[in-house]
């Protein structure tokens, strides 16, 4: 009966092309739009670590200047990041800052060029779930005996080795020898969670060296500063010992007990600091978690929101002219309809009738709504660059074409409902009288 | 007039007029609120940065290796660059205006650093910084050679002499002319002191969204740490030639440094403004869509209705109704559900304005864009209608006759 069905609809269509053709873009249009926005939301608003995003918590202690009450600073001085990571309190931990560095090939072909990477611990690769192509991350007597040794990217690796595995090979960088320990696979999560605040939709880093190197060889930092008094002095040192925030920091806590402690240990060190002088703010510490963190840090662009308001608007609009256009169509078949009540179909086999033609032409809007989306996507892509930030992320995947499909029959179906009560309803004997 | 008839007409058929009447409601809200934002967007866009900036772009040098002198690279990669043919000026500077990536500070007038600051772009740059990007230098003077500070540790600034822009001295003097503020001076966080020499008409922060847009300081300094900024201004129409022949210049200048990031300010402007673009252009998609969307439903339901009442259209015809009159009649059906729609449409116009700035931080919307976009969309369903009402003025008299 279901095929039987079908085909009567696909029999109606082509009785009424045009009509049937205009409810069919009218989804496809709508459809489409309400995807891409989705699209856009569902990868630039999603959780991009979902099986430990709980367990990660970004680290807030609030430096900032008591005469204002501008927002807490989203990073950590270099005092506060180096005495959190010494105490050592939490599960896993990680301070962790972008530098910006020269490599210098050993294959005289290729000029030195400028890289950007990360200093941090070695809690970082297990902390992050950070998968490894060949090799792994450093230890944590890496850390405390500042060995030269460095984790590149898959891209720096192809750079400098052809994509070869290069674990202990040396590459020159900041004029002397690192050896190489570990080679990262593919590694992009959007939004880059661990470093919102230099940019949420960048591409990671290419080259990770142990932090405490960032100091020793004072290496250029290349991600955001922020302080809110002088720096006492002038030098290196100065700005060590300043109220600049410069440095991220996350730790990883299994519980919700283990979260209370670590709350308890940075509130009394931030006491402890009031008695230096230093924190003239009321305490204000938090523990953010992943998700905590991105809505605070207003990570979703305001274009996103607003474009999913206007897209839900627009889907409205086309389910409206599809119920019009419906209507049309349905009422237009009153003689066929009065026809079939009166060879003995039942009301129900009618609607299920209809049920069937509108879910037939909303598989149809859907999956031309689909390329509209796909091509869509693709447009927005163009509009947005790929040298400023990540785009490859914007793409339809397998949950999201599931729900455009099922979001253009359902709908257009619902859509129906009330065309479809009209039809049913129709009184055979005058339809059969006039024929 | 046949008003009377034509309500009690639109009551039989009430869920059809119904529907275009909501579909005219949201795309009036949709539609008014996205050329909104898009005049918003451009007008954020079109705002000037104060720079010549057809004619300037922008290369950066990176040293490294010991015997890296970024002191005399610098001086003879500038000397090389304003002898050479094509280029007007040249200057080292720290950050690139509108490139969204700068420095900022908080300047007083008093020595107190307990008291609220005003915040400020600062630009590093040498004697030749104004020329380079042919500021309009509208009070005092710029600096000269030996006002130039070299600084080769982070720390407080060391220049004496800044010029700053209109903006900055607006805000931090009360209604001072621009001539009135030279001598005076700015303490910087740490209590330095930096005298005013010379007032700018304008010069965009390097953050043009940024509460500072044109509130910046230019001092004569440049920070000795290997990593050198060159703006360079060219003889109109020699940008393109130029960037092709400076960066050849400087890659053979050495191999123990990098040349990169060379980028034309144009490019700089589009890149920083790429979001506010990308979303106008997705919203006039939008607009058009809907648009079209919508005359195809008051099309689609007025050839439908038509159809319905071809009989009726017969029978007024046979009973002396001419077809002016039939055309009138569909016409003004159809502007009567466009107002109702239109006056919903208002309504849910001036909501959505409201979620948008009170969530947005956007302006509020002028008063007229909503009686605008009313009469666009009337105009669009009349136009709409006109179609399917004029092929029912061309209806027989005779069909009224006829069974089906």
């Amino acid at each position: 009966m279901f095929f039987y069905y079908l085909r009567l609809a696909a029999l109606s269509y082509r009785r009424n092309p045009i009509l049937s053709s205009l409810m069919v873009l009218a989804v496809a249009v709508g459809i489409a739009a309400y995807m891409i926005v989705f699209t856009l939301n569902y990868t630039m608003g999603g959780d991009p670590i979902p099986h430990k995003s709980s367990q990660l918590f970004a680290v807030q202690l609030d430096n900032w200047d008591p005469n204002t009450d501008s927002d807490p600073p989203q990073q950590l001085t270099y005092t506060d990041a180096m005495a959190l990571q010494q105490a050592g309190r939490a599960w896993r931990q990680t301070a962790s800052s972008k530098f910006s560095g020269i490599v210098e090939p050993d294959n005289p072909e290729l000029r030195p060029f400028m890289f950007i990477g990360r200093g941090a611990y070695a809690d970082f690769f297990p902390m992050f779930d950070v998968p490894f192509q060949y090799g792994s991350g450093w230890s944590a007597d890496a850390d405390a005996n500042l060995e030269q040794v460095t984790v590149l990217s898959r891209d720096l690796n192809e750079r400098l080795f052809g994509g070869a595995n290069s674990v202990g090979e040396t590459i020159t960088m900041d004029g002397t020898q690192w050896q190489v320990i570990g080679v990262l696979d593919r590694w992009d999560p959007v939004p880059k969670f661990y470093d919102v605040n230099n940019g949420p939709f960048d591409s990671g880093e290419e080259l990770y060296i142990p932090w405490g190197h960032v100091v020793a060889r004072e290496l250029p930092r290349s991600g955001n500063t922020n302080c809110w008094t002088a720096i006492g002095g002038s030098g290196f040192q100065a700005f060590l010992n300043s109220e600049c925030v410069w440095i991220q920091y996350w730790v990883e806590l299994r519980d919700a007990n283990e979260e209370a402690e670590y709350l308890d240990f940075i509130n009394g060190y931030v006491q402890e600091q009031k008695t230096l002088g230093r924190f003239g703010r009321p305490l204000n510490n938090a523990l953010y978690d992943v998700n905590e963190w991105l809505l605070k840090e207003e990570v979703l662009p305001d274009e996103t929101s607003i474009l999913s308001m206007l897209a839900a608007m627009l889907l409205a609009v086309c389910l409206l002219n599809t119920i019009g256009l419906l209507l049309a169509k349905f009422l237009g078949k009153s003689a066929e309809i009065g026809a079939r009540q009166a060879l003995g179909a039942h009301k129900g086999s009618l609607f299920i009738q209809h049920m069937i033609e509108a879910g037939f032409i909303g598989l149809l809007g859907g999956l031309l709504g689909l390329l509209l989306a796909h091509y869509g996507l693709e447009g927005v892509k163009i509009l947005l660059g790929n040298e400023l930030m990540m785009t490859d992320w914007i793409q339809l995947n397998v949950p999201i074409v599931i729900t455009t499909i099922a979001l253009a029959i359902v709908s257009t179906v619902i859509a129906g409902l009330y065309p479809i009560w009209r039809a049913c309803n129709i009184n055979p004997a005058i339809h059969l009288k006039t024929q | 007039m046949e008003i009377g008839p034509i309500f009690r007409a639109l009551l039989r058929n009430k869920l059809g007029a119904l529907l275009i009447a909501l579909q005219i409601a949201f795309t009036m809200t949709v539609i008014i609120n996205a050329v909104f934002i898009i005049n918003e967007r451009n007008r954020l866009m079109a705002r000037p940065s104060g720079l010549d900036e057809s004619n300037l772009f922008h290369i950066t040098v990176i040293g490294f290796g010991d015997d890296y002198n970024e002191e005399i690279v610098a001086a003879d990669d500038l000397a090389m660059l304003r002898q050479t043919p094509g280029i007007v000026d040249a200057t080292v500077i720290n950050a690139i205006p509108v490139s969204g990536g700068g420095s900022s500070t908080g300047v007083r007038l008093i020595n107190d650093e307990t008291s609220p600051s005003t915040g400020t772009a600062i630009y590093r740059l040498d004697e030749h910084g104004l020329n380079t990007l042919n500021l309009d230098l509208i009070a005092g003077e710029n600096f000269t050679a030996t006002d130039m500070r070299l600084r080769y540790e982070s720390g407080p600034t060391e220049a004496d002499k800044a010029v700053v822009t209109r903006a900055l001295v607006e805000s931090l003097f009360d209604g001072m002319a621009p001539a009135d503020v030279l001598g005076e001076v700015m303490y910087m966080p740490g209590g330095d002191v930096v005298q005013i020499v010379g007032v700018v008409d304008r010069l965009q922060a390097p953050w043009p969204t940024s509460q500072l847009v044109e509130r910046s300081m230019l001092v004569p300094e440049n920070y000795i740490d290997s990593f050198s900024r060159y703006m360079i201004r060219t003889e109109p129409g020699q940008r393109d030639r130029m960037m092709a022949e400076v960066e050849r210049m400087l890659v053979e200048r050495g191999q123990d440094r990098v040349v990169r990031d060379m980028e034309a300010m144009e490019v700089t402007r589009a890149n920083t403004y790429r979001v506010d673009s990308a979303l106008t252009t997705i919203l006039r998609v939008v607009v058009a869509t809907l648009i079209v969307i919508n005359c195809m439903g008051i099309v689609g339901l007025a050839v439908f209705s038509i159809n319905r009442r071809k009989k009726q259209i017969g029978t007024r015809r046979a009973l002396g109704a001419t077809r002016p009159e039939i055309l009138r009649y569909f016409l003004l059906e159809n502007l009567f559900i466009t107002i109702a729609g239109v006056a919903l449409g208002a309504v849910l116009t001036i909501a959505l304005s409201i979620v948008l700035t009170t969530n947005f931080n956007m302006p509020t919307m002028a008063w007229y864009y909503t009686p605008l976009g009313a009469l666009l969309l009337i105009l669009v369903g009349q136009l709409s209608a006109l179609g399917p009402s004029a092929r029912a003025a061309g209806t027989e008299p005779a069909i009224a006759t006829r069974s089906v």
